[in-house]
């Protein structure tokens, strides 16, 4: 892919993300904070990548994919958990 | 063909779920399946990530351990402890990059310096010797913060160090030095052994940086450092040249940036006075005694008879709320009001709790339906027609001085006019001041009432004190 469109397009990612992000009610800003924190464990994919290398910086990069991980996985899941917790009362019932 | 197109491809298609994951962030009705677009967004980025990799028995173990330890803090975690939760996943993911970016330099360092021109080493160094500065920051910043929030011993008092500030910014220009003389060596060992001197630098400047802010300023610590998080891995990204990376570490960085921004506007005061200000005692401190003589405290009977008649009592919380776990006793109490007849609202300022939203959170849990917990900005044109104001271990947030004394530590700062309901009545321990360390005259208002005690405790005595009406 061009150098050129990738980076219209990360731009736009970004201008668009930020006006996604500011659009999250109060209500909701702690499981956002925590949705962030998976989101930020992202750089398991270069821990990985690094992981797969035979050299001497693969125990760093065990070390990396540990905390990465505990970052997606803790982060997507407590984030889930909170989020199941707001409700409209009436409509939880239906729902159950 | 496959490494080349398709996997940046599914990277893009990952970032854009995570935008469309945000953007249901929007209502708590789609949330849900926003974040589980956000997760379906990482699994396929690291499924493709996967397939080209070697070496398995390292990568199984690895996340295996990862997940355990992330998916027993995420199940175990109290509501209440939600603030040291997101401070300790903060460090994670500063910690990862640090540890990433300096992997990345010792295996593919080398490579990249063979193979591309030297503008790519360059940035791929920069990016490398920002990710340790800003990683170790946020890893050791957030690991203070941790210790803060679960009030572990040793972090109660900050410790303190003289010309803090100067010594913070010589460690900053010495970091800084430290990343230039990296970006510019030409041997691979000493590059290693100045990215060790940048982490190490940098971890102190973390500690340094946390170690003197108090309680009630974690909100904004807190978002700080999740900015910080997502800045560290977007550098990340930069090493090794990848856009799902500076994509999803840019929008962690924006959401933390947006928080911090709007924590900073509910206490009027700037980043820069929160991190390094001193908040000085107001002119008052002096005249608490005199301020309180009008005090009047009354008891769980007393406030039963005057729910009994009330229409539309709000509840304010604040920390109170949570170190007393009163959230479930408050939930109690509200839907005994609604079965008499009354209107019940929770009013929420943006900076009560320990982190944004926290109020919002342990309401939710102990089942408050989310169209009860207001806004500051859409109770507060209302507060007049409030037959009943209870405010429950929150103090500054409700603190007249804001508006009315232009000297004080907190003038200016938006407050809850609960002083403008008919009747407010504190639960509180005691008279003694919240964090910002001034009297508060709405305790001595001629229609406000004291009820002294702990929040969980009062708040159940009210509710049987109610029941035998």
């Amino acid at each position: 892919m061009p150098a050129a469109v990738l980076l219209v397009f990360v731009l736009a990612c970004a201008v668009l993300g930020y006006r996604v992000i500011a659009a999250v009610p109060p209500l909701l800003h702690t499981p956002l904070m925590s949705g962030m924190n998976a989101l930020s464990g992202i750089t398991l994919l270069v821990a990985l990548s690094a992981l797969s290398h035979e050299e001497p910086g693969s125990l760093l990069a065990l070390a990396a994919v540990v905390l990465a991980t505990g970052n997606v996985v803790g982060g997507f899941w407590v984030t889930e958990r909170m989020l199941r917790m707001f409700h409209q009362r009436g409509k939880q019932e239906a729902e159950e | 063909m496959y490494s080349s197109v398709i996997v940046p491809l599914v990277y893009l298609l990952a970032a854009v779920l995570f935008i469309f994951g945000l953007k249901f962030m929007a209502h708590p009705r789609t949330a849900v399946r926003g974040n589980l677009f956000g997760a379906l967004g990482m699994l396929l980025a690291v499924l493709i990530t996967l397939i080209d990799l070697v070496r398995f028995e390292f990568i199984v173990g690895g996340v295996l351990v990862g997940a355990v330890v992330g998916g027993l803090l995420a199940v175990k975690i109290q509501m209440t402890a939600m603030p040291q939760l997101v401070g300790l996943f903060n460090g994670f993911g500063g910690g990862a990059s640090v540890l990433v970016a300096g992997a990345s330099m010792l295996v593919v360092g080398s490579e990249v310096a063979a193979s591309e021109a030297g503008g790519g080493l360059y940035v791929m160094l920069t990016a490398t010797a920002l990710s340790g500065l800003i990683g170790a920051v946020t890893f050791w910043g957030s690991l203070v913060a941790f210790g803060k929030l679960q009030e572990l011993d040793w972090f109660r008092k900050p410790f303190h160090v003289p010309a803090q500030q100067l010594i913070n910014a010589l460690l900053l220009l010495a970091t800084l030095g430290l990343a230039v003389w990296m970006i510019t060596s030409d041997s691979e060992m000493a590059r290693g052994w100045l990215y060790l001197g940048i982490v190490l630098l940098a971890s102190v400047l973390g500690v340094f940086l946390v170690n003197p802010i108090g309680g009630a300023d974690m909100p904004v610590v807190i978002a700080l450092l999740n900015s910080y998080s997502g800045l560290a891995a977007a550098a990340t990204g930069f090493v090794i040249d990848n856009n799902v990376l500076i994509i999803a570490g840019s929008l962690v960085g924006a959401s933390g940036i947006i928080l911090t921004q709007i924590m900073c506007k509910a206490m009027n005061r700037s980043l820069g006075n929160v991190l390094f200000g001193v908040l000085d005692a107001g002119g008052l401190a002096g005249s608490a005694d005199e301020m309180y003589a009008t005090v009047r405290s009354t008891s769980a009977d007393d406030i039963a008879m005057l729910l009994d008649g009330a229409q539309r009592v709000v509840f304010v919380p604040g920390y109170g709320m949570a170190v007393a776990q009163a959230q479930h006793a408050v939930r109690d109490l509200g839907r005994m009001i609604e079965d008499r007849g009354g209107v019940v609202e929770y009013a929420i300022h943006p900076v009560a709790g320990r982190m944004p939203g926290h109020m919002n959170v342990l309401l939710a849990e102990a089942d408050v339906d989310y169209e009860q917990l207001k806004e500051m900005d859409e109770i507060n044109p209302t507060m007049g027609t409030v037959d009943v104001a209870i405010v429950l271990g929150a103090n500054d947030v409700v603190n007249p001085l804001a508006r009315t004394d232009p000297d004080s530590p907190i003038a200016g700062m938006p407050i809850i006019d609960v002083d403008k309901a008919r009747t407010v009545i504190i639960i509180k321990r005691s008279l003694s001041p919240g964090f910002a360390g001034i009297p508060n005259p709405l305790f001595a208002a001629d229609n406000a009432m004291m009820f002294f005690g702990d929040g969980q405790k009062a708040i159940l005595d009210i509710v049987s004190a109610v029941k035998e009406l």
